[in-house]
Parts: C-alpha cells; structure tokens; sequence
C-alpha cells in the first residue's frame, strides 16, 4: 500500500534565480514518508533557497513541488498544516519567554486547552524547564535551537524541515541536536534536513542529495554514495625499508612512501579481502609494525562528484 | 471553526504577543509619548507667552496658547506613537520568527492586524496620558460628550490612517534604523500646518502647504471640538484624508507583507 502513495516530498525540475544568479537549476528530488532526506552542499549552493521553495516559503520561477500531496503554491495552507520548518537563523521571539513563544506556538495551533500541557510536555523534553520563564536573549546556542525546534514541533508537523540545524553550535551541543533529531526520526515523521557537515548527513540521513551551485551532482544512502568513489585502502606501517619493500613487490598495485615507510595497500576493507591480505603477509613472513583501513568517506565523495571540498566558501 | 472565528483568533493571538512585546520594551514607549509632552511645556512656558499674545483671542497669554496649541500636540502625540509602530513592525519582519509564521496555517491579516490593533492601543494609551498632562497645566476644554465623544472618533480615524502608513513604512524598510527615520516627517507635520500657530500667519508656498495638508483639517476639527471654534469643512476634509490614507496605505501595505521575500 505505502509503495503506491505518493512520496511525501516531490520536486520536479524547479528553478529559482535572483537576478541574474541562478540559485536553483532544475532540482529534481523524492523524499519517501518517514525517512530522512539531507540536502548537502557548501554555503551558496542552494540549499536554503529549496527548503524556503519546499516550505511555501517563496514560490519558484519554474517546476512543481508537492508535499503530502499538495502543491505548494496552489494549496500553501494545506501544506502549511503538515510542515514544521525550523531556520538556519532562529525563528525565536526574543522579547517572549521560552514558555510564551510555546505557549504562541499552541495559540496559533488553536490547541486550546491541550496547549498548556504540550508546552510543559515540550519544555521538559528539550530540557528548557529550568529556562521556562527567561528570554531567549540569556539562552546559549543550543539552547535557541532546541526551543527554535521545539515550537517547530508543537503542530506535531508530518513534515519536517531542519535548515543547517546545527549550523555554529559547539561539538557538544551539536551531539544534544542530533540527539533530539534521532527521537523525532524515531516518531516516524518525514525530515529534510540540509548541512554542509557530511558528519552530520551521514549519522542521520537515510538519503543524501549532494547539492552544488543549484545543481544536485550525487543522489544516493550514505553507503551507495561511499561506494561511488574508490580511495578505500589498507595502511602498512612498517619498522624497516626492507620490510616495505618485500612489502611493496608483494603487492603490485600499492603506493609506498619510503620516508614514512608506509604502504597504502587498496582494499574495499571487506573482511574476505583483508584476511586474503593478512594471508599473503604471513606467507611472505613481512612483518607489520601497524595496520589501519581506511574507508572513503563523504569528503572524498564530495570531492569526486563536485571537483572541490566542503570548505570552499563561495557567495550565498 | 470558521475562517473567521480563526482570523478572529489568530489576530487576537498576534495582540497579546505584540503588546507582551510593548510591556517587555518600555523605554520607546516612554520615549515616545515623552516626546510630544516636551513639547507641550516647551510651548506652553517658553514660547506660549509670546505666542498667545499674537492670538486673535489673545487676553491672557499663555493660558489661550494651552487652549489652542493642545490639538496640535494630540496629533505629535499620534505622529510620535505611529513611530514606533514602525520600528515594531521592522524589528519584527528583519527577525526570524516572521518567517515561522509565513510557513505556520496563520490566517493571512492575522499578523499585521495583531501589529496595528496594537499600535492602536499604544496610541490611545499616549493620547489619554498626553490629555491628563494638559489638563494637569490647566486646559479646560468647552467640549460636552457628544464632542469629546467625536473627538475620539476623528483622532482615533486618523491614528488609523497614520498607523497603517506606518506599517507601511515598517515593511517597506530594509533596516530598523530606516524605519526608525522614515515617518519622522510626520512629527514634523503638526508645525507646518496649524498645529502651533495659526496658518494665516504663514507665507506663500509654505502657507498654501500648511492649508492643503491632512494635519490641518485634522488639528481644526479636533480644536473646534474641543474649544468651540469653527469647524467649517475641516470635518469633511479630516475625515476624507484619514479614509484615503488609510485605504491607500492598507494596500501598499498588504502587497508588501505577501510580496515580501525572506531574509
């Protein structure tokens, strides 16, 4: 039955430029109902502007989007009722308390009566009971994010978008987000998240769109984009050049550096074809001072699919 | 519920935030019902012995200058308030959270009818401390109810008017400093109309602007409301300038909020 319902996200060949930049060139995506869908890119390369597209947000120049069935621009409201979207920049209200902005949040849900309950319910579980009745303005960071989040949750949105959600916190405080984002994957909603952490896509993402200047370059799971690159290999330290080198003419195909006295032995890291590896150097008697196997990781993808690294810096 | 029961909702939703947000932000609501009170004992002890001599009436002075320069400071007193309902409106559209409510199921005038029913407030709330002062330096108004009664109805009319131009003003701001600045001309306003000295007392261009302007018919109503002087087309006029501010204002507005692009 799931198989033939519609995804819960769908864009098809949507288009947005501002003047003369183009932001977003023919983006095509399907995110499927409960999974977890993240957008990577460097800064500039659109991803803010497809999730304001994907949350009625701003209207593109060209293409559909639909999500949970409904166009966003003809049926923005429909939309609207199952989205919950929290921002790169936070979507707080500074002069209210963490409790009003909630107890906002509830108001304009129309709870009612239950609103009361679902901001103590909220605030215990991002752990902000203790800041209930302070303004954001003396929260630390994450402490935003999770409120910023946590007033996203209050319409128990189906949809979820999570621009940069851990974009600027501190490593501990990003470790309590991913925390918070796991529950909520755990509830079963649908998640779009965008990052230019590929840490980030690959811990919590069941799908990965790599995004580059309004293209996307790579779709795929963290595994299958993995798999797209070669660079997987065994590292041979070894204590002498002479073992390096009985080493080096056992295996043809590796790269050594006589300096280090290392050998980077090819290896999809399987454990077949690193105990045929440990085989073939007892048999040759080589001995290994130490041994470290190396997967390609979502860096190495980046680079092969876009030709530059994550840290490039263009203009948003 | 109905659309309306929800927009009804919703909008009352949105007052409750942005008069928390007032409560919260005091000191430019001090400031700025502060403003037009300086100026009302400016005028009255520095300047009113002198000007009310030159009034047509002019016996006692200072006391007639109270009696005629009060409507004038009425409408400062909107022209301050309407102010910061530009700045409110500007700090909250550069702030994320105008953003949540653009992707929230919020009826659509919901947030800018919760912005100017609280300006609306705020203003009345400065009219009333304002009266109280100048009652306090001895005004006495000759207004019965029914006058006091039209008396709320124009000033409220035109504080319409001017809050949602400053609304306006607000949105079409890329900063908060702008919208701190553009509406200051209104406060500028009441002294290049009647609000201070009489018109006819003024010279060529300046003295034909100070006539056609909207603060004029304005001050001359809510004056002859509250003192018996004549009133004459002002009526009409006042209430023809507040319609049409408020109507062309309310839809430069409206296309500003839907057009608006996130930050």
């Amino acid at each position: 039955m799931s198989a033939a319902r519609e995804p819960m996200i769908v864009a098809s060949g949507v288009c947005k430029s501002f003047g003369d930049s183009v932001a977003l060139n023919h983006v095509d995506l399907s995110v499927t109902e409960g999974t977890v869908f993240a957008l990577l890119g460097p800064n500039g390369a659109g991803k803010t502007t497809l999730v304001r597209i994907l949350s009625t947000l701003i209207a593109a120049d060209a293409g559909e989007v639909r999500v949970g069935g409904h166009d966003v621009v003809h049926d923005a409201d429909r939309v609207r009722e199952r989205i919950g979207v929290t921002g790169q920049f936070s979507a707080v209200d500074d002069l209210l308390t963490g409790e009003e902005n909630l107890r906002l949040m509830a108001d304009l849900h129309h709870l009612g009566g239950n609103g009361r309950n679902r901001v103590a319910e909220l605030l215990e579980r991002f752990d902000l009971a203790d800041a209930a009745h302070k303004t954001p303005a003396t929260y630390s960071g994450g402490m935003r994010r999770r409120l910023d989040l946590a007033m996203t949750l209050m319409g128990s949105p189906s949809v979820i978008f999570l621009d940069e959600p851990t974009a600027g916190l501190d490593p501990r405080s990003r470790r309590t987000m991913w925390e918070s984002i796991r529950e909520l994957i755990a509830t079963g909603v649908t998640i779009l998240l965008t990052t230019q952490y590929l840490e980030e896509a690959d811990e919590l993402a069941d799908q990965i769109a790599v995004l580059d200047d309004g293209l996307i370059v790579a779709e795929g799971s963290p595994a299958e984009l993995k798999a797209r690159v070669p660079g997987g290999h065994v590292e041979l330290q070894f204590a002498a050049p002479e073992h390096l080198q009985a080493a080096a003419r056992l295996f043809k195909t590796a790269s050594a550096d006589e300096h280090k006295l290392v050998l980077h032995v090819p290896n999809d890291a399987s454990v077949p074809s690193l105990r045929a590896l440990f085989e073939r150097l007892d048999d040759a008697r080589i001995d290994v001072d130490h041994l470290s196997v190396h997967t390609p990781s979502l860096d190495d993808v980046f680079f092969a699919v876009t030709g530059h690294t994550t840290a490039e810096d263009t203009t948003p | 519920m109905t659309a309306l029961t929800y927009t009804l909702s919703d909008s009352a939703t949105m007052l409750r935030r942005n008069l928390r947000r007032l409560q919260r932000y005091p000191s430019m609501t001090v400031l700025l019902v502060g403003m037009p009170i300086v100026f009302l004992l400016l005028f009255v002890y520095v300047f009113g012995g002198q000007l009310g001599t030159g009034l047509a009436s002019g016996q006692s002075g200072r006391r007639d200058y109270l009696e005629y320069v009060v409507p004038g400071i009425l409408l400062m007193t909107i022209a301050a308030s309407v102010q910061g309902t530009a700045i409110v409106v500007a700090m909250d559209m550069t702030a994320g959270i105008i953003d949540r409510f653009r992707t929230m199921a919020i009826a659509r005038p919901a947030v800018l009818a919760g912005h100017v029913i609280a300006a609306m407030i705020q203003t009345f709330l400065g009219l009333t401390i304002v009266i109280g002062v100048a009652i306090a330096l001895g005004f006495r108004p000759t207004a019965n109810p029914g006058a006091w009664l039209a008396t709320i109805g124009i000033l409220a009319l035109f504080g319409f008017a001017l809050v949602w131009l400053a609304t306006a003003l607000g949105l079409a701001a890329k900063s908060v400093e702008t919208a701190s600045n553009t509406p200051m001309f209104l406060t500028l306003l009441p002294f290049l109309g009647s609000g201070f000295v009489p018109t006819d007392t003024m010279q060529g261009g300046l003295r034909q602007f100070a006539e056609y302007q909207p603060f004029t018919p304005v001050t001359e109503t809510v004056r002859g409301l509250l003192n018996g002087s004549p009133i004459g087309n002002h009526a009409i006029a006042a209430i023809g300038w507040s319609i049409g501010i408020a109507i062309a204002s309310y839809l430069w507005a409206l296309r500003l909020y839907i057009n608006r692009q996130p930050r």
